[in-house]
């Protein structure tokens, strides 16, 4: 008897535990939501912050933000996909591959502050970029590569062996058969990965302070002309992210609001992030069925 | 008649003869070698400007390693300038043991459900839920650490609140989708075999999973404890907004403390590149990364345990 009374009670206690787990998260987003909602409005989202007085809002960050991504996108998917496609066609079991792996693996646990002080001392000072989008962007590349080079490896390494070697029996070449059979085949996965590769780097802060920086200088949304300081899109200028803002207005605010700031900038991020995280999980499916014809 | 330069044409006309298929090849080829070579490139120099930068003050001698180690005292504006980093090296430890400790229990029961209670409400329910808590930026954990947990404490204990539980505890929810998602795989792809052997021997399912699936997996859960305490360890943000920075070593849980990485984020800025104080911040950042190097080597060594 005694042995099925444990079994109840641990049972019992396990799935009490997965209910606190629940009950943890949709706490989390509850409140946040709660507290954040009621400041979200379309002057919140557009307009510039404010040191001292009440109303500032999050424009600029939030742009930042999603630009900063743009371009940390734009270098982190091409090199990630190749040294993915390295890993899971070229790599050969020996030595070599072996510390390619724990050079992935070391790189995927540098604690992302690591890695944003390499940023100051390679971007920022010795290539002279300051504090700009650049630096913060290829910080992140950094920060993102073994993601996207994990990503990839699966993604290739989930395509049937038939559909590789039909390609090779037709007489392509390698490279020609991952281009056009594998990769197209691979796609949804890469694709979902990125995305939720994507939301990760949105709410990333440590890895930013020292390379993008903590301030913005004043935008001129209507300049979109690259090189010039105060457009929008110069990628060589100063740019506080929101993650980073959230941040700054919780340990130095000033602003009589700060803490309705921070709650309604957090209410964002964290409504981005479930975005991405169901947009990945979304667009996976449908470009599964498309490519797979099946309903 | 074989003149050199004649042979040098014939191998110029072999290259643009080359069948297109060969030379597509390499074009791949020469691509994914020079994404992997980056991503070599890029750790070494990690390793290269952080180790020179943080090198520094003990190379010029003007501050010796043991003393940064063992000292108690963080005064860098005394005369003269005290340089002991054991309170650091004490807060980051005691935050990301602890906070380990709170999530291991809660991540074995979370895979332990997922696999072997109820694994359709697991999957549909329960993974998606810890992915996202995976998502959730660490300043967000930050706000809701200095917004719920610091006043919850302040209000139930003595002290401000802020320290070293309150660290633990944004920390230990920030890790519990590592150790999770380790423990579930190692769950998922024990043999089956083992499992219903040991419920034709009339064990009940909490004997067989004390008993017997929690020895066989223990390496891997290990690993999974180990890499969410090198997670911990490296947090920087959530755990500067919750700890309170006091340099000193905590004698108590709910006393303020500072970690590397706070210290590091909060003096970086406001220090002068090039000075004393700046440079040991670089050799905090060098413990990081030495710190770092050994989790992963103890990783390796749990996994190949747990491949036999």
């Amino acid at each position: 008897m005694k042995p099925k009374i444990t079994d109840r009670i641990a049972t019992g206690v396990i799935i009490g535990i997965a209910g606190i787990i629940m009950a943890i998260l949709a706490g989390l987003i509850v409140y946040l939501l709660y507290r954040g909602l009621s400041h979200i409005s379309w002057h919140f989202l557009t307009s510039p912050p404010q040191s001292f007085k009440v109303g500032g809002g999050i424009g600029p960050q939030l742009f930042n933000s999603l630009y900063l991504l743009v371009l940390t996108m734009i270098i982190t998917v091409p090199l990630g996909v190749g040294a993915g496609i390295y890993m899971s066609e070229y790599a050969k079991a020996n030595k070599l591959t072996g510390f390619i792996r724990l050079v992935v693996e070391v790189l995927s646990s540098f604690p992302s502050i690591v890695i944003g002080l390499f940023g100051l001392l390679v971007f920022v000072n010795l290539f002279h970029m300051k504090y700009s989008l650049a630096a913060g962007a290829l910080a992140l590349t950094v920060f993102n590569l073994p993601l996207m080079v994990r990503i990839t490896e699966q993604a290739l390494r989930g395509v049937p062996r038939e559909q590789k070697e039909a390609g090779l029996a037709l007489g392509l070449s390698k490279w020609k058969t991952i281009q056009s059979i594998m990769l197209p085949m691979a796609f949804p996965a890469i694709m979902t990965g990125t995305i939720l590769a994507a939301g990760r780097v949105f709410g990333e802060a440590a890895a930013l302070l020292f390379t993008a920086g903590m301030t913005t200088p004043k935008l001129d949304f209507t300049n979109w002309n690259p090189a010039d300081p105060h457009s929008p899109l110069n990628p060589f200028r100063p740019a506080e992210t929101l993650a980073v803002h959230i941040w700054k207005i919780n340990s130095e605010g000033r602003a009589p609001d700060a803490p309705e700031i921070a709650a309604g900038a957090s209410a964002v991020l964290i409504i981005i992030v479930l975005l991405f995280n169901f947009g990945a999980r979304m667009l996976g499916r449908a470009i599964y069925r498309k490519f797979t014809a099946t309903k | 008649m074989n003149s050199p330069v004649k042979r040098e044409n014939a191998a110029a006309d072999r290259v643009s003869h080359f069948p297109k298929h060969i030379r597509e090849e390499w074009v791949g080829r020469v691509y994914v070698y020079a994404c992997v070579a980056l991503l070599v490139v890029t750790i070494f120099s990690i390793v290269w400007f952080i180790a020179s930068k943080g090198l520094t003050p003990f190379v010029s001698g003007a501050i010796r390693i043991q003393d940064l180690l063992t000292g108690r005292v963080w005064k860098p504006e005394g005369e003269p300038p005290l340089f002991g980093a054991l309170p650091f090296l004490a807060g980051s430890a005691y935050v990301s043991f602890i906070a380990a400790a709170i999530a291991a229990p809660f991540g074995f029961c979370a895979a332990v459900f997922m696999t072997q209670i109820a694994p359709k409400v697991g999957r549909r329910v329960l993974q998606p839920a810890i992915e996202l808590l995976a998502g959730i930026p660490s300043v967000v954990y930050g706000f809701v650490g200095l917004s719920v947990i610091v006043p919850f404490l302040r209000d139930t204990f003595p002290g401000q609140g802020f320290g070293i539980l309150a660290g633990s505890l944004v920390l230990s929810i920030m890790i519990l989708p590592t150790v999770t998602s380790i423990a579930t795989d190692a769950l998922s792809t024990l043999p089956a075999g083992l499992k219903e052997g040991s419920f034709a021997l009339g064990a009940t399912r909490w004997q067989t999973i004390y008993r017997l699936i929690l020895p066989t997996t223990l390496p891997s859960l290990l690993t999974g404890i180990v890499l969410g305490i090198s997670r911990a360890f490296g947090e920087a943000l959530a755990v500067q907004m919750v700890i309170g920075n006091a340099p000193h070593v905590p004698t108590s849980l709910l006393q303020s403390a500072a970690t590397l990485t706070s210290i590091i984020t909060l003096e970086m800025g406001n220090t002068v590149g090039g000075s004393l104080h700046n440079n040991t911040l670089w050799s905090l950042a060098l413990i990081l990364l030495v710190m770092t190097f050994l989790f992963v080597f103890i990783v390796r060594l749990l996994e190949r345990r747990a491949k036999r």
